[in-house]
């Protein structure tokens, strides 16, 4: 990977209202959930190759003068604002033009279309959100939708759909700047599992993002934080984030316990520290990892590091499952099935098991793969399987990070 | 035999177990789509080249990402000729494992690429399924044998069909690798003596290329090849073959001891005589063939070397007789004859022009599918030309009309409705996906006809044939030494220039200007095309005009292939 760092431009247009006026990094009160730290952006790129229809950002931020510190398993938070295509469908759904001047909470009278970019969250449909939306309409449709007998055509209405929907169909007529900026919560932070050791990078973060662009009822929809980063964070820009540690996705205390690693697609993220970190400090401990996404050409994020791991010694095994790359879907959880022998011999020799992902799928797949194996491999009951999991989560030694 | 080292191929092949090598394992390491340069060396012998997509290679560095890895496969066709299910199959194959396309390439065979490593086994193993193979169709052996697809006279056509394929099945390696790699095939135990009876441990120096042609088609360019074929019928008889020797193609840039040659003819043999005395050039190959130097590997240069007396004498010690003195024979032209025939049975032929061997479907030109609806119907057989094009050949009176509708529905009907130039065009695959390539080929020497084709057409030369032919680089696989313009790619956007090849494949060409930048080769041509249709005497070709004039001087013979270049010729240096 090479960093790109380029000096902040005089008027970066994507620099959050919020941090315009700030003072220079370092020079006002500490840094935190309270007070987001302004990281200029070294570099970010995609990590599919070109024919891949799916754009994972790797995107690495420079932390000096944060006063932070973290470790590999935590996360980071960033604090997001909406891209103008969000903006711009919700003001022309609620028949407003932006220019309108609205009292946000603690940070004053400002211009709508500032306050939908930057303090809230417009996008995604709640209980919350659509009893306030109820109460500033006088819509009958949307009063039967929240009543209690109608749990699954509330849930059939709200999948697939987002805020623009809500108001697009129950207020057809538009709102009232302040009406609509009462409706809505304000714009949370997303998390990130750390993609980088500070032994390898110091003074640096590194994160692994998915852009979330689906198309759903008619409309092309956009995760709000990854595409905030996708599309409007480039090589200088300033992104607000703090750390938010994650005690429960460790590297293993001792440094000569083996670790066998799982993960799919960005769940990937968290190795990459485990690994950078274990290779810094030169631990004895075996590594392990299986990864799996849909094709190798363009969807091993990371091929070369890992491969270069495994040459170093700093990686003992690697296991892929490119789930496209041949007629029958290969997941994971087949390869650990595969490697049953040798992976429950790791864990007879104390190994740490970890599974990180987006997709509930892999992680019981995968856990339904350690029972079998702890069952054919240990020659254990069902039930003394289960309890050989429930001993390893005890002990700390099976964490997980499934979002 | 030489006393220097032998080259590294020499122990690769020899430490590999008939092939074997590691190939097995390296197709099971899923964490990279290539496999090791040892293991690729032999993959040769079994049909298929790593490659990756050029295009993407400083991208994905900078991605972090290895390049784009993917196997090109090529799959043997004997004489060309392909049945209609054969070609079903190929077609799904490309849609299924491979780029959507089929490469026809210039020795009559098909090719694929983009095959992921994931893949390779299951397209190899489909391929075999279908009756056809991938092997020995790359690699130090006796490669795809050639056969003009003469639709005019059948039963001569399936008389030489009928020896290329049995010499095609002589000459393929007999070790078991390729069965237990691809195929699923248990390993049994051989005694050496019996895995490569004709081929031995290290199989051939260099690849060897076997080419039957039949008169006054020499479409095969006989010539190119490193044992030729010439059949010789009296009447309605096949009598037997001239045979000719030492043909290649291929150089190395700044190597003037490496050069392009043609096969020299030495003798007539019998129909009967045809598999030993194959077998026995082969023999020779590979006892007395340069193992040291891979640029000087080929038979041609044994037989520079030590002369063709010696090679005669050779060949008379392992045949155990003398071949009869050669017999006369014509050759009109290398080029495909485009549209319509009927043989002498009343079964009609069409040849189909393919621009650069590639079957592919776009919007305007939906040619492959068209292709596939034919195969659904046709009852004959499909032929390879040796020029990239395609016959469909045998069809029944009664079903012309069911194959027409379906050439006018899918447009392909007028497919070589062209300038005479451009169907007389070759060129190899080269970008993005061969590692040889300095420049491109395939993906623009379309664009460079249609530039040319501006002075064809103010001269009223459309519908006069000029052999042209570009290459990626100086191996010369779409044989440009024989063009009567031939360009090879030096460096990205330029080409050296030959002229003055045979319009019959029958004389080399000879270099005319030296690294040309692509924008310069029009106003360099130009000129030339219009002084020839200006000047050329009655009947006279491009080649011939452009020694006669003295643009260049002819090539008698390879040994002279550099020689003789005037002046302009090297002003890049």
């Amino acid at each position: 990977m090479h960093s790109v760092a380029t000096p902040l431009a005089a008027d970066a247009p994507t620099v959050p209202q919020s941090l315009t006026g700030m003072a220079e990094p370092g020079s006002g009160p500490e840094y935190g959930k309270k007070n987001p730290f302004p990281a200029e952006t070294l570099a970010t790129f995609i990590l599919n190759g070109r024919r891949s229809a799916k754009d994972t950002y790797h995107i690495e931020l420079a932390l000096s003068g944060s006063g932070f510190s973290y470790e590999p398993g935590d996360a980071l938070a960033v604090i997001p604002v909406n891209v103008p295509a969000t903006v711009e469908i919700v003001l022309a759904a609620a028949n407003l033009t932006g220019n309108e001047e609205v009292e946000v909470k603690n940070l004053g009278r400002k211009p709508l279309l500032d306050a939908l970019r930057e303090d809230y969250d417009i996008s995604g449909l709640s209980r919350a959100f659509l009893t306030k939306l109820a109460e500033a309409v006088d819509c009958s449709g949307l009063r039967e939708l929240l009543a209690d007998t109608a749990i699954d055509s509330y849930k059939a209405y709200c999948n697939g759909r987002e805020i623009v929907d809500a108001i697009e169909q129950f207020a057809p007529t538009g709102l009232a700047a302040d009406t609509l900026v009462g409706l809505f919560r304000r714009l949370p932070p997303r998390l990130y599992s750390v993609a980088s050791s500070p032994l390898a990078h110091p003074d640096q973060v590194h994160i692994t993002v998915a852009a979330v662009r689906y198309h759903a009822h008619g409309r092309e929809r956009k995760g709000v934080c990854t595409n905030y980063l996708a599309d409007l964070v480039n090589a200088g820009d300033r992104v607000p984030v703090f750390v938010q540690p994650n005690k429960n996705f460790r590297l293993p205390a001792d440094s000569d316990t083996p670790m066998i690693m799982v993960g799919s697609g960005t769940g990937v993220a968290p190795y990459r520290a485990f690994v950078a970190h274990r290779a810094a400090r030169g631990d004895s401990g075996n590594n392990w990892l299986f990864f799996g996404n849909p094709h190798r050409e363009y969807d091993f994020f990371y091929q070369s590091e890992w491969r270069q791991h495994l040459a170093n010694g700093t990686l003992q095994r690697l296991d892929v499952a490119f789930s496209r790359d041949q007629p029958e879907k290969i997941y994971v959880q087949h390869r650990l099935l595969e490697r049953a022998k040798d992976v429950y011999a790791w864990l007879e020799a104390g190994a740490h098991f970890y599974v990180c992902g987006n997709a509930s799928d892999m992680a019981v797949g995968v856990h339904a793969a350690l029972l079998s194996i702890i069952e054919t491999q240990g020659g254990k009951s069902p039930e003394a399987a289960v309890a050989y999991l429930e001993d390893l989560k005890k002990s700390h030694r099976y964490q997980r990070d499934v979002y | 035999m030489s006393d220097k080292p032998p080259s590294a191929n020499e122990a690769i092949k020899a430490n590999s177990n008939y092939l074997r090598g590691t190939i097995a394992e390296g197709l099971a390491d899923l964490s990279t789509g290539a496999i090791s340069a040892d293991d690729g060396q032999l993959l040769k012998f079994h049909g298929t080249y790593q490659q990756d997509d050029r295009d993407l290679r400083s991208e994905r560095r900078k991605q972090g990402l290895e390049k784009a890895f993917a196997f090109m496969v090529r799959i043997r066709v004997p004489g060309g000729v392909a049945t209609p299910a054969q070609w079903l199959e190929v077609d799904r194959l490309a849609t299924e494992y491979a780029n959507g396309t089929i490469k026809l390439t210039t020795r009559q065979a098909f090719q694929f690429h983009g095959v992921i490593k994931s893949n390779l086994k299951r397209t190899i193993a489909e391929i075999n399924q279908v009756a056809l193979d991938t092997i020995a169709a790359c690699g130090d052996v006796n490669r795809n044998v050639m056969c003009n697809p003469n639709p005019h006279l059948s039963w001569i056509h399936a008389e030489v069909l009928k020896l290329a394929q049995k010499l095609s099945d002589h000459l393929t390696p007999q070790s078991r690798a390729y069965h237990e790699i691809w195929l699923d095939g248990e390993s049994l135990h051989s005694s050496e003596q019996e895995v490569e009876p004709i081929y031995g441990k290290t199989y051939l120096p260099r690849k060897f290329k076997i080419a039957i042609a039949v008169p006054p088609s020499n479409d095969v360019d006989v010539f190119a090849n490193d044992l030729a074929f010439i059949a010789v019928v009296e009447g309605d008889q096949l009598v037997g073959f001239n045979v000719a020797v030492g043909g290649g193609m291929g150089m190395s840039q700044g190597a003037e001891g490496t050069f392009p040659r043609l096969a020299e003819v030495i003798g007539f043999c019998t129909p009967a005589q045809v598999i030993d005395l194959a077998e026995k050039v082969v023999l020779v190959q590979r006892d007395y063939g340069d193992r040291s130097d891979r640029r000087h590997a080929r038979l041609k240069y044994t037989i520079e070397d030590r002369g063709i007396a010696w090679f005669m004498q050779e060949l008379h010690t392992y045949l155990g007789y003398e071949l009869e003195p050669a017999r006369a024979y014509q050759f009109d032209d290398n080029g495909d004859r485009y549209g319509w025939f009927e043989d002498e049975r009343g079964n009609f032929h069409l040849n189909l022009f393919v621009q650069g061997g590639r079957v592919l479907d776009t919007p305007a030109y939906p040619m492959r599918s068209g292709l596939r609806e034919i195969a659904g119907i046709h009852q004959g057989d499909f032929r390879l030309t040796a020029n990239q094009n395609l016959v469909i050949a045998n069809i029944p009176p009664a079903q012309r009309p069911a194959i027409e509708q379906l050439l006018v529905q899918y447009g392909i009907r007028d497919s070589h409705l062209k300038s005479a130039l451009r169907l007389n065009s070759l060129a190899c695959v080269a970008l993005p996906t061969c590692g040889l390539a300095l420049a491109e080929a395939e993906r623009y020497l379309p664009d460079l006809l249609a530039e040319l084709e501006e002075s064809i057409e103010a001269n009223g030369l459309r519908h006069d044939a000029i052999t042209i032919r570009m290459t990626g680089c100086p191996n010369g696989c779409a044989r440009p030494f024989l063009a009567e313009i031939g360009f090879v790619g030096r460096a990205p956007g330029r080409y050296n220039i030959y002229l003055g090849g045979g319009f019959a494949g029958q004389r080399l060409s000879k270099l005319y200007r030296e690294s040309v930048r692509a924008e310069a080769i029009k106003p360099l041509l130009d000129p030339l095309i219009t002084h020839y249709a200006k000047a050329r005497n009655d009947g006279e070709r491009f080649g011939d005009f452009c020694i006669r004039t003295g643009y260049v001087a002819a090539t008698e013979q390879g040994a002279d292939f550099h020689l003789n270049l005037k002046p302009e010729a090297l002003n890049a240096r």
